[in-house]
């Protein structure tokens, strides 16, 4: 006779140390197995999209940091993407390489903090983690050179960036490149190989890729599944057309290929910014754009760019008014989150923190 | 008054009780100074835990501090040493809460459930020759009895908690601990057969050779047995931090967090120390009369460094494979360890039944080669399961130029 079990319904969040942010997820347990998943979002939520609509396409500008807080470079390049196309604006071509740059140190930054929470969240305690925030730190520090703010940079505005770089940004920089070769390859050497990051992580919640297709999925979560899609070749924006890099593919689309896409996300993004230094020349960084931008009446846009965590994107409507009549964010971290229930039944409570940490979700873009 | 204990009392062979009994006998009665004599000991050993554990819990705070590139606590007193003392008044001063839903005498005791073993494991450890507070004949039985109470207090903070995570920090670690006691249980018997006594001053002084030399598979599953029953990492699965937060002891705060966290920070001293007296030669080494107890504690110091040194290194198992590893991988190892140490021994022992040091020697070089095979076979068997066949990922870097 097999035993009986009573299912147990536990919540997991929103205060819980490895949802990453406010996320909920109310989870139904027979034992340790995964029967029901019902994710609850929504405790982050700030009205971004309506207070948008209150502000000029300039102060949008900040609101966008917030979205997703740890690529906040990468936001403010999609929304600026948006409002040129809106406005018509040329980017002169110093400004282009900046923004490229600091896009790249950005999804550096954001993958590192991926990389360090997902094994954080398989049980290390904290060395990977601390070893990921020692480079990210350096990175905040070549941020705070350039615009003064670490986290919340608002560095981009619609036609360029808001300052050149300042003369000791450069040297920082190649010091940086050349600190983090080392630093990094310490990180990979001390769980690239890992035997129990291996068992834990190989072939748990396996994202198919026509499932990933299907779900509109995108990054690196749909990078490991087998896809080759980013937005970064099959649309170039900014200076990425004159850029030479890979795309990181796996075929398993298990936890450990999304986060070995990561791994090696890392090395592309430090192989642009080693052209980007290579190619920028002097030149203004802004185009001549009004502080009031007005669109014409009717006029819509949409800004894409590839994030760290998938494909953002910035939907602008404009009634000719000083500020959008409409903004729509795709977020990828809310899309990427649709596929979880797939993902978590049938597999264990300490695989559901590890997948959610593969996912690598961030709950100011999922909320907004 | 001049008291002498009886050369047949079990007490006599620990010299720091008898001193402090001949010493006391002085002024009081013999009848009460063997009660006060036996109170002083008492009072060195759970005040000498106890601050070992503080020390313990700094050290570690500082070791981790460095293996993050970090400096740890470094404010109170020199070095932060007196960051224990800072932490236990803060918590001390906290409100001690009790959840609405508890059992709450079983919720309360729990604490005390969970001190108790650690300190009375250390009753029977000498620390240098002649300075258990017991030397039981039957040493090893004592601690694996005591040891096993832990369990007990784990499922009943777990249970009186009336918290779902405090359930599943505590059915894993019951579940760990029932697994681990086996494999463990039997990598000691390699231990007794060699000592051919489970008195473990027997042990120390049977150890010309250091055992871990003599019994290297019983060392690495006694070891990796010890740190699932401590449950650090990478088997902390009972109090995993971001799974269940902090497992079983979730819902305790205040004096009661602090005797836990104690009892958790004295236990990884006090098995350490049942280490160093069965595998690293205890109290033994050069001028072992006088420095004993400073090769003891050094030995203690360097395996308190590796649980430290595994814990901030490792990712953390799951529950299944968890006991996989203890029923698949340890308790193998340690079956073959026992058959291969029973046979050593019935051919090398002389008339007498003893061992002397060259067989010791010739025992080692032979469990050295059974151990490098045995890991070499149990390693390829494993192997599948670690890596499945296949490159190691998808692994291959697409232009994804634009189609």
């Amino acid at each position: 006779m097999p035993i009986q079990t009573e299912p147990m319904t536990v919540n997991i969040g929103p205060q819980h140390p490895s949802t990453h942010g406010v996320f909920r997820l109310r989870v139904t347990f027979d034992g340790e197995e995964i029967l029901e998943v019902e994710p609850i979002f929504g405790y982050l939520h700030r009205g971004t999209e309506k207070l948008a609509e209150e502000r000029n396409y300039t102060q949008i500008v900040t609101l966008t940091d917030r979205l997703d807080y740890v690529s906040s470079m990468i936001n403010n390049q999609a929304y600026c993407l948006a409002v040129e196309e809106l406005a018509g604006v040329e980017v002169p071509q110093r400004a282009k390489y900046l923004r490229t740059l600091t896009a790249e140190l950005q999804r550096v930054a954001s993958h590192l903090m991926g990389i360090g929470f997902f094994l954080q969240d398989l049980g290390t305690l904290g060395t990977p983690l601390m070893y990921a925030f020692r480079s990210r730190e350096k990175i905040l520090d070549l941020f705070e050179m350039l615009c003064g703010a670490r986290i919340t940079v608002s560095y981009m505005r619609p036609g360029g960036v808001f300052f050149d770089a300042p003369e000791d940004f450069w040297p920082a920089l190649e010091q940086f490149l050349e600190d983090f070769e080392t630093e990094y390859a310490e990180i990979e050497q001390l769980i690239l190989e890992n035997e129990i990051v291996m068992v834990r992580t190989r072939g748990v919640s396996i994202l198919p890729l026509d499932m990933a297709i299907n779900a509109s999925v995108s990054g690196p979560v749909l990078r490991a599944s087998g896809s080759d899609w980013d937005w970064r070749k099959k649309a170039p924006y900014d200076a990425y057309d004159r850029m030479e890099f890979d795309v990181p593919t796996a075929t398993g689309g298990d936890n450990y290929d999304r986060f070995w896409v990561r791994i090696q996300e890392i090395h592309q993004s430090i192989r642009i910014v080693k052209q980007c230094i290579e190619q920028i020349e002097p030149g203004p960084t802004r185009a001549n754009v009004p502080l009031i931008i007005r669109p014409k009446p009717g006029a819509e846009a949409y800004g894409r760019v590839e994030a760290s965590k998938g494909e953002l994107a910035f939907y602008l409507v404009s009634d000719g008014g000083i500020s959008p009549y409409r903004m729509k964010v795709r977020s990828p971290s809310l899309i990427n989150l649709t596929v979880t229930e797939h993902l978590l039944v049938g597999w264990k409570l300490a695989d559901m923190i590890v997948t959610l940490g593969s996912l690598d979700i961030n709950m100011g873009e999922v909320d907004r | 008054m001049n008291c002498v204990l009886g050369s047949d009392n079990i007490l006599n062979d620990t010299v720091l009780y008898r001193v402090i009994y001949e010493a006391v006998g002085q002024v009081l009665p013999c009848g009460m100074s063997y009660v006060v004599a036996g109170l002083a000991m008492m009072l060195l050993l759970v005040n000498g835990v106890l601050l070992g554990a503080g020390l313990f819990s700094w050290v570690e705070r500082r070791l981790i501090g460095r293996f993050h590139n970090r400096i740890g606590p470094n404010r109170w007193g020199p070095f932060g040493m007196l960051q224990p003392l800072a932490d236990l008044v803060k918590l001390l001063t906290k409100e001690d809460l009790t959840p609405r839903g508890a059992d709450k005498l079983v919720f309360a005791i729990v604490p005390v459930v969970m001190v108790a073993p650690v300190i009375l494991v250390m009753a029977v450890v000498p620390f240098a020759k002649d300075t258990a507070l017991a030397n039981l004949n039957v040493g090893i039985l004592y601690i694996l009895a005591v040891t096993s109470i832990t369990s007990i207090a784990i499922f009943m903070a777990g249970w009186s908690s009336d918290n779902r995570y405090a359930m599943f920090g505590a059915s894993r670690g019951v579940a760990v601990l029932i697994s681990y006691e086996v494999p463990v249980v039997m990598s000691l018997l390699g231990v007794v057969i060699v000592a051919g006594s489970m008195s473990l001053d027997d042990v120390v002084t049977a150890q010309a050779v250091p055992f871990f030399l003599v019994q290297p598979l019983a060392f690495f599953v006694f070891l990796a047995g010890t740190s699932a029953e401590l449950n650090r990492t990478p088997f902390d699965v009972a109090e995993a931090e971001s799974e269940i937060i902090a497992g079983y002891h979730i819902e305790y705060s205040g004096v009661k967090f602090a005797l836990i966290q104690a009892a958790e920070f004295g236990a990884v001293l006090t098995s350490s120390a049942v280490m160093v007296t069965l595998f690293l030669g205890g109290w033994s080494g050069p001028f072992a009369s006088y420095l004993g107890w400073a090769w003891f504690l050094m030995k203690i110091g360097i395996l308190a460094f590796i649980f430290s040194w595994v814990r901030a290194t490792f990712p953390r198992l799951r529950i299944d494979q968890l006991l996989a590893f203890a029923w698949k991988f340890l308790l193998p190892l340690s079956i073959i360890n026992l058959f291969a140490t029973a046979l050593e021994v019935y051919f090398l022992r002389d008339a007498a039944g003893t061992l002397d040091t060259t067989d010791l020697w010739f025992m080692a070089g032979i469990n050295f080669g059974v151990a490098f095979a045995c890991l070499l076979i149990f390693g390829t068997l494993i192997k599948e399961k670690v890596r499945p066949a296949g490159p190691i990922t998808g692994a291959t870097l697409s232009t994804g130029e634009a189609d």
